[in-house]
C-alpha cells in the first residue's frame, strides 16, 4: 500500500512550487518532510492528498495511479497547521464526520470516536463546540479526526506550530505513538530540524522545490548527501568554509591560511577543485577534546545561551560560525578565543559553498 | 440628566416624531386630522384598521406586496449563494470586474431600469404579475446579497472546504450541511437587505402592476378620491407597511452591522 510519487511537478502561475520530486512511503513509516518555510512543503502534501493536480508526473497509491483522483475518493487524513474543525458541530461529531460519510455503524462510530477521545485526553470535552476549546484542543480534535479515520494516508502539515511550547512537547512524544498502531503512513512536514531528530523515522529534506536526501533520519543527519541537505537539516546554522581540495587527505581555505586533514571524507572531491568544508556547531568546540582537533583563532560576535549551552558566534578565517559549548559561558564580544575542530569529523562537498 | 445622555435622547426623539406622527394619524378620525393641531388623539378609533383589513382593494395590496418580495427574496438568495461562493473561492477569467460590475447594477436609478421593463415584460405576458416584479427586484438585489454573502464566505478558511472533501463528503451535502450553517447569519442579513429594498421599492413595482398584483405603495398613492384624502386610513396604511420591515429587523438585528460591513468585519 505504499505511496510513490513519480517525477511530481507543480507550477502555479508559470513558478516552479515542486520540481521533478520523486519519494516513496512505505506502509507503517512515520516519514517526516524538512524543509524551510517556502520550501514547498504545503504544496507536496496537497499533491499527495490530491487536494491539488501535479502538473507533471505520477502519484502511485498501492500500485494503483492515482493522480487525478479527486480527494473525495481516496482514504487520506490531512491535518493543518491552522487549527481546522468544524465550528458547528460538536467534538464528538467533528472526530465522527468522516466515519458517518463512509456509513459506518452507529455503534462502531461511538466506540472508534471513544477510543481516540481517550487517546488524546478529549472525553470531557466531547460535548462541547471546538472553539470553545484551548488551542491545544482545538487540534487534538484536528487529529482525532485523522486518527479515528484509521486512513492509509494521513498528512500532518506543521501540526504543532501554532501550539505553544509545552503542548508542542507533549504532542510530538505522543504523536509517533499514536500512528504507530494503526498502520497508516504518516507523513509529517516541519519547518524545525529539531523536531525531525526527536519524531525520527524517515526524512525527505526538501528545499526550493526538489528533495536534496531521503532515508532514515540520523542517517541524513550523520550524513548528508550536499551541502544543501546539510544546511536545511542544521538548526543553529551549519557552519562552511569555502575551500580547495589540495592533496588527496588535505583541503586548504581559500587563502591558504588553514589545511584541514580530512582524510577520507572529500573522496568525492577532485584533487586542485574548489570543495565547502561543513561542520554542525557541536563540532567547533571552546576546548579541546582530542589529540586530532585543529586549533583556529576567533572573535566573539554574540552569545546565545540556553541554560544547559551555550552558542558562541564566531568570526574566524573570514567566516561566520558557531560554536557550542557546554553550561554556560559567556564570553566578551570582540574577545579572542581559541576554536577547536576534528577535521576528521567534517563534512567536504564539491563545489562552491551556496548563497546560505 | 447629564449632557452626554441629553444628546442621543433628542436624537432619537428627533427621528421618531414623523412615526409618532403617523400613529396618531392613523388613531384619530379624518374630522380630528383636518380639524385642528393636537398632540394626541382625543377620541382614539381603530376604525382606519378596520377599513383595511376588511376592503379588499386595501388588503389585497399587502398580500401582493408580501408575494413578491418573499418570492424576490428566495430568488436572490437561491441565486446568490452560489455566485458568491464562486467569488470566494475560485479564480476565473475576469472575476474582479464581473464582481464590480455586479456592484455597479445598484448604482443606477431604478427609473432608467423601469422603460426597458415594461415594454419587455408587456410584450412576453408578464406585465402585471408578481414573478415580474419579483424579477425586476432581483436586478438590485441579487448583486447587493452576491456581496454580502460572500464577504461572510470569505471569512470561512478555505481549509475547512478541503477537509470536508477529505473526510468524504459531496459537495451538495458540505454546502448544506457544513457551509450553510456557518454563514447563516450572512444569508440572514442578505435576505433582509433584499426583503428590505423590494418592500421599499415603488417605482418599478407601481409600473410593473395595475390590478391583479398592485403593491401597497401604489396602493397608498392612488387613494386620492373626490372627497379628497381619506387621511386616517392612509396614516394606518403606513403603520402597517412599518411593521414587516420592523419584524424582520428584529431577527437580523445582531448580525445588522456586519451585513453593512459586508461580513469583513
Amino acid at each position: 500500500m505504499a505511496l510513490e510519487l513519480q517525477s511530481v511537478s507543480k507550477n502555479v502561475d508559470g513558478e516552479t512550487h515542486i520540481s521533478d520530486v520523486s519519494v516513496r512511503c512505505n506502509p507503517g513509516e512515520f516519514n517526516v518532510l524538512l524543509g524551510p518555510t517556502l520550501a514547498g512543503k504545503t504544496s507536496l502534501l496537497r499533491l499527495m492528498a490530491g487536494l491539488d493536480e501535479p502538473s507533471a508526473g505520477r502519484i502511485m497509491m498501492a500500485g494503483q495511479d492515482v493522480t487525478g483522483l479527486p480527494v473525495r475518493k481516496r482514504d487520506v487524513a490531512f491535518v493543518y497547521q491552522q487549527f481546522i474543525n468544524y465550528p458547528g458541530f460538536s467534538v464528538f461529531d467533528n472526530i465522527a464526520s468522516p466515519l458517518k460519510i463512509a456509513k459506518i455503524s452507529k455503534d462502531e462510530i461511538a466506540a472508534r470516536v471513544e477510543k481516540v477521545a481517550d487517546l488524546l485526553g478529549l472525553t470531557p470535552f466531547l460535548q462541547r463546540k471546538p472553539l470553545e476549546l484551548s488551542g491545544g484542543q482545538q487540534q487534538r480534535v484536528a487529529l482525532g479526526r485523522a486518527l479515528a479515520r484509521e486512513a492509509e494516508l494521513v498528512l500532518l502539515d506543521e501540526p504543532l506550530a501554532n501550539l505553544d511550547y509545552k503542548l508542542r512537547e507533549e504532542l510530538r512524544a505522543e504523536l509517533p505513538k499514536l500512528f504507530q498502531n494503526t498502520g497508516s503512513m504518516v507523513v509529517y512536514a516541519t519547518s524545525e530540524p529539531e523536531e525531525a531528530l526527536l519524531l525520527g523515522g524517515q526524512v525527505i529534506v526538501l528545499h526550493e522545490g526538489q528533495v536534496q536526501q531521503a532515508g532514515a533520519t540520523l542517517e541524513v543527519y550523520n550524513s548528508p548527501a550536499s551541502l544543501q541537505a546539510a544546511m536545511t537539516f542544521a538548526d543553529p546554522p551549519l557552519n562552511v568554509l569555502p575551500a580547495i581540495k589540495s592533496d588527496a587527505a588535505e583541503v586548504k581555505s581559500l587563502d591558504g591560511d588553514l589545511t584541514l586533514k580530512v582524510n577520507g571524507n572529500a573522496s568525492a572531491v577532485a584533487e586542485g577543485a574548489k570543495c565547502t568544508v561543513g561542520f554542525r556547531p557541536h563540532q567547533l568546540g571552546l576546548a579541546r577534546t582530542s589529540e586530532c582537533e585543529v586549533e583556529l583563532k576567533g572573535r566573539v560576535t554574540l552569545t546565545e545561551i540556553t541554560g544547559s549551552e551555550s552558542f558562541i558566534h564566531v568570526e574566524a578565517v573570514g567566516e561566520r560560525w558557531t560554536a557550542l559549548a557546554h553550561g554556560i559561558h559567556a564570553p566578551e564580544v570582540g574577545a579572542e578565543v581559541s576554536l577547536f575542530l576534528d577535521p576528521e569529523t567534517a563534512f567536504v562537498f564539491a563545489g562552491g559553498a551556496g548563497n546560505g | 440628566m447629564s449632557k452626554l445622555r441629553l444628546t442621543p435622547v433628542l436624537y432619537i426623539v428627533f427621528l421618531m416624531v414623523p412615526i409618532y406622527w403617523l400613529l396618531t394619524m392613523s388613531l384619530k378620525t379624518n374630522a380630528e386630522i383636518l380639524g385642528g393641531f393636537s398632540l394626541w388623539p382625543k377620541d382614539p378609533t381603530l376604525a382606519n384598521f378596520r377599513t383595511i383589513l376588511t376592503d379588499a382593494s386595501w388588503y389585497s395590496g399587502y398580500i401582493n406586496s408580501t408575494i413578491y418580495v418573499v418570492l424576490n427574496t428566495i430568488i436572490s438568495i437561491t441565486v446568490a449563494l452560489p455566485a458568491a461562493y464562486a467569488f470566494s473561492r475560485y479564480r476565473f477569467l475576469g472575476d474582479k470586474h464581473l464582481f464590480f460590475w455586479l456592484l455597479s447594477n445598484r448604482m443606477a436609478p431604478p427609473a432608467v431600469f423601469v422603460l426597458p421593463f415594461f415594454q419587455l415584460y408587456s410584450s412576453i405576458g408578464l406585465f402585471d404579475t408578481h414573478i415580474a416584479v419579483a424579477l425586476a427586484h432581483c436586478l438590485f438585489n441579487v448583486p447587493l446579497a452576491v456581496w454580502i454573502l460572500e464577504g461572510f464566505m470569505s471569512g470561512v478558511p478555505k481549509e475547512i472546504d478541503e477537509t470536508a472533501q477529505i473526510d468524504g463528503y459531496s459537495f451538495p451535502a458540505f454546502f448544506t450541511r457544513i457551509f450553510m450553517p456557518l454563514i447563516a447569519s450572512g444569508i440572514g442579513v442578505a435576505a433582509f437587505f433584499c426583503f428590505m429594498f423590494s418592500w421599499v421599492e415603488l417605482l418599478i413595482a407601481r409600473t410593473l402592476t395595475s390590478v391583479d398584483a398592485k403593491p401597497i405603495a401604489a396602493v397608498m398613492t392612488r387613494t386620492v378620491s373626490a372627497s379628497g384624502l381619506d387621511w386616517g386610513v392612509l396614516a394606518a396604511a403606513g403603520v402597517l407597511t412599518i411593521v414587516p420591515g420592523a419584524i424582520v429587523i428584529w431577527f437580523v438585528r445582531n448580525h445588522i452591522a456586519k451585513g453593512f460591513a459586508l461580513g469583513r468585519v
